[in-house]
């Protein structure tokens, strides 16, 4: 690549669908002897920081690239070279297709039908860990990575398959159309709206994240998940069953989020006691729910038991979202995207960051004035967002 | 009628000789020593007593010459029945098997067929040596024009040998040598079964065991083992090498998704190796682990005991085969 002591580096494509990377921190200095396996940086992708690895000895040259600065995957971002002078320049590391994932993932092996499964289910082999013959990936281990499979209990044994069902799109697809027809022709749906200024919310949380390390980040979408927690749990007639011709309160609050999969569909993983846990832990178990969903991992316990569910567009599309709320449940509520508005402070207009809430709620177990009061409950919680930590 | 009898694999391929001999009289036995000494497995005794000399001959000790015999006879019109004391000698015969028996219908235009069946023993584990013993069914199997059956229950020796005999053409019938005293049901009114199908004869879900011959009492005794170890294996009996029952073999592949085919022959360019091709050619997206084989050593079969046991495949060793391949259980 370069002279026969010296090799790049080059930003690695850190997901099928990453095409350009931004370096937000070394973790080593020019100088430095790396080993492989040794994370040299961060990098700040489309989804999330990543602490990147290097895959050769070295020592480091230089950078080139400078900390911040947007590359396509491929670019060399550091120049290294091999310890001592007789030994020959190892191989560049392989350069970074940008449509495959990392550029250091090996081929699993993994067998035909557990290849075909895997895609059938939009699950990436890669992600699996297999249990086959020679450490194969093979059907169990695709069928255990599903929504189906329930948890590895404390000793990390792996799970039991339990009634595998095989999730295609195609099929999934089929289950929600079943799902929500069946929501929307049962449930008499109220919906309530308001507009909530998270200006306040930002600021604090730039505080916040300003004393935390990268990878302990609190993102706002954990912020809704503890200000819906709480308000849920002192709103209790929003958060729980319509069973039988009547609501059943539940006992703990278990927020679902619903995560759109790359593949089309999408799935409700819960946090569960989301009212009793610090927002760090929110964060944690979102970004676990996040990733587990996105690899095909979800367990069965995430997937049963949650008491309210949160739908949450993101910062892109329609600035709010009026849901189809989830049976048994007797709530949603919708997050829109957060859009400059003007706002009226003490009487003078200012642009505000606003996003619009909105609640759909069960007909049959409140009426409008509870779920007024939980929408109330809410944009307070918003606007003190200490009381979420 | 007659309830199911119990009886032995040679008592059954007696009766199924002798039933031969009753209704068909163009059917006659030929053979090394099958008249008075009643064939070297004794499969024959007593039917030259039954039905005379000139239905049950003597012949020399010329495989050639007597296979040629038979040749001749079933192109005059006769259904000779040609007794092979072994596979191993089998190997006399070939020029009469391979390039007269299988070739003629296809040399003459389809005028002259052969209908001429060969018994033949194969195998090993009764400590006859290199000379006795091996498996050569594959072989033949290898030869277009020849059918290749291997009767491995009394039931199937009863009621495959009929529909061998009615075969215009060449069928050559393999018997393990370890299977004559096997006892079993068989069914006097059961009639004759095809030769050319596969059958489950014990149903599972996490694999597929393809056995044939002598095989297949191991393979039966493994599943058994398997079952107790929490693993659940189908067993196939192949019955018919030639022409192999793919659909049965995938359909049942197809449901466990794992297959190990166990044969008594060796594994280079053996039987085993055609069913490990054509069932990861059927099968490949269905497959959970590469097919696995298991078959006899690759040396000639030792005439010492222990060397001869450990050179087969045994039920401990189809177990672990079986285990490896559904991934370690137990």
């Amino acid at each position: 690549m370069t002279d026969s002591a010296t090799f790049d580096y080059a930003m690695p494509s850190l997901g099928a669908d990453m095409d350009e990377g931004r370096v937000i921190e070394w973790r080593v200095a020019p100088g430095d002897v790396v080993h492989r396996g040794d994370v040299i940086a961060v990098v700040e992708t489309e989804k999330s920081d990543i602490d990147i690895e290097i895959w050769h000895d070295g020592i480091v040259d230089e950078f080139l690239v400078q900390v911040g600065q947007l590359v396509d995957v491929g670019t060399p971002i550091a120049r290294l070279r091999s310890e001592g002078s007789s030994t020959p320049a190892p191989d560049p590391p392989p350069a970074a297709p940008v449509s495959a994932s990392a550029p250091t993932a090996r081929r699993v092996p993994a067998s035909p039908l557990a290849r075909r499964l895997a895609t059938e289910r939009g699950i990436e082999i890669a992600a699996l860990r297999g249990s086959g013959p020679g450490g194969a990936v093979v059907e169990s281990d695709v069928v255990a990575a599903t929504i189906d499979a329930p948890p590895a209990d404390d000793n990390g044994v792996p799970p039991e398959v339990i009634a595998p069902r095989r999730r295609s799109p195609d099929t999934m697809r089929a289950l929600i159309a079943e799902r929500m027809a069946t929501a929307n022709r049962e449930i008499p749906h109220y919906h309530l709206s308001r507009d909530l200024d998270v200006g306040e919310l930002e600021t604090w949380l730039a505080a916040h994240n300003a004393q935390r390390s990268i990878a302990d980040r609190i993102l706002p979408a954990a912020c809704f998940i503890r200000a819906v927690a709480l308000a849920a749990a002192r709103h209790r007639e929003l958060n729980g069953f319509w069973v039988d011709d009547h609501f059943e309160a539940a006992e703990a609050v278990n927020v679902a989020m619903a995560i759109s999969l790359r593949r089309g569909g999408l799935v409700t993983p819960h946090i569960e006691r989301a009212d009793e846990r610090s927002l760090a832990e929110v964060m944690t178990a979102l970004s676990d729910l996040v990733a587990a969903a996105r690899a095909g991992n979800l367990r069965a316990s995430w997937m049963t038991g949650a008491t309210i569910t949160i739908t949450n567009l993101g910062d892109t599309g329609a600035d709010s979202v009026h849901g189809v709320i989830s049976p048994p449940q007797v709530a949603l509520v919708g997050f829109g995207r957060t859009r400059q508005r003007p706002w009226v402070i003490d009487g003078r207009v200012a642009a505000r960051p606003v996003v619009t809430a909105t609640l759909a709620a069960d007909h049959r177990a409140t009426d409008g004035a509870v779920g007024s009061r939980f929408v109330a409950a809410l944009a307070d919680l918003i606007d003190r967002p200490e009381e979420l930590l | 009628m007659n309830e199911p009898a119990t009886m032995t694999y040679r008592e059954a391929m007696r009766e199924a000789l002798r039933d031969a001999l009753t209704t068909d009289e163009r059917v006659f036995i030929m053979g090394e020593d099958v008249a008075d000494y009643g064939g070297t497995y004794a499969v024959t005794k007593g039917l030259h007593e039954e039905f005379g000399r000139d239905r049950v001959r003597n012949t020399p000790l010329s495989e050639s010459g007597f296979v040629g015999a038979g040749i001749g006879a079933a192109l005059g019109g006769l259904r000779p029945i040609v007794e092979i004391m072994t596979v191993n000698f089998s190997l006399l015969a070939l020029d009469q098997l391979v390039n007269t028996a299988a070739a003629l219908l296809h040399m003459s235009g389809g005028q002259f067929n052969v209908p001429l069946v060969v018994r033949t023993t194969t195998g090993a584990g009764r400590q006859l040596a290199a000379q006795h013993s091996h498996s050569l069914e594959g072989w033949f199997a290898h030869v277009p024009g020849l059918k290749v059956i291997a009767p491995a229950t009394p039931a199937d020796a009863r009621w495959m040998l009929p529909t061998a005999l009615a075969d215009p053409n060449p069928v050559i019938v393999f018997e393990h040598s370890g299977l004559y005293n096997d006892r079993g049901p068989v069914d006097p009114d059961g009639g004759p079964v095809d030769i050319d199908r596969a059958v489950v004869r014990r149903s599972g879900d996490q694999l597929t065991i393809v056995a044939w011959a002598g095989m297949l009492p191991k393979a039966l005794e493994a599943a058994e083992q398997l079952a107790a170890g929490g693993v659940s294996a189908e067993v196939i009996d192949l019955r018919s090498l030639r022409p192999l029952d793919l659909p049965t073999v995938s359909a049942s592949v197809e449901r466990t998704h794992r297959a190990l085919v166990v044969d008594e022959g060796w594994r280079t360019g053996g039987m085993n190796a055609e069913l490990a091709a054509a069932i990861t050619e059927t099968c490949f997206w269905t497959l959970d682990a590469p097919v696995s084989r298991l078959a006899s050593l690759e040396v000639p079969i030792p005439y010492a005991k222990h060397l001869e046991t450990a050179a087969i495949p045994q039920v401990d060793d189809i177990v672990a085969a079986a285990n490896a391949l559904v991934g370690g259980a137990s």
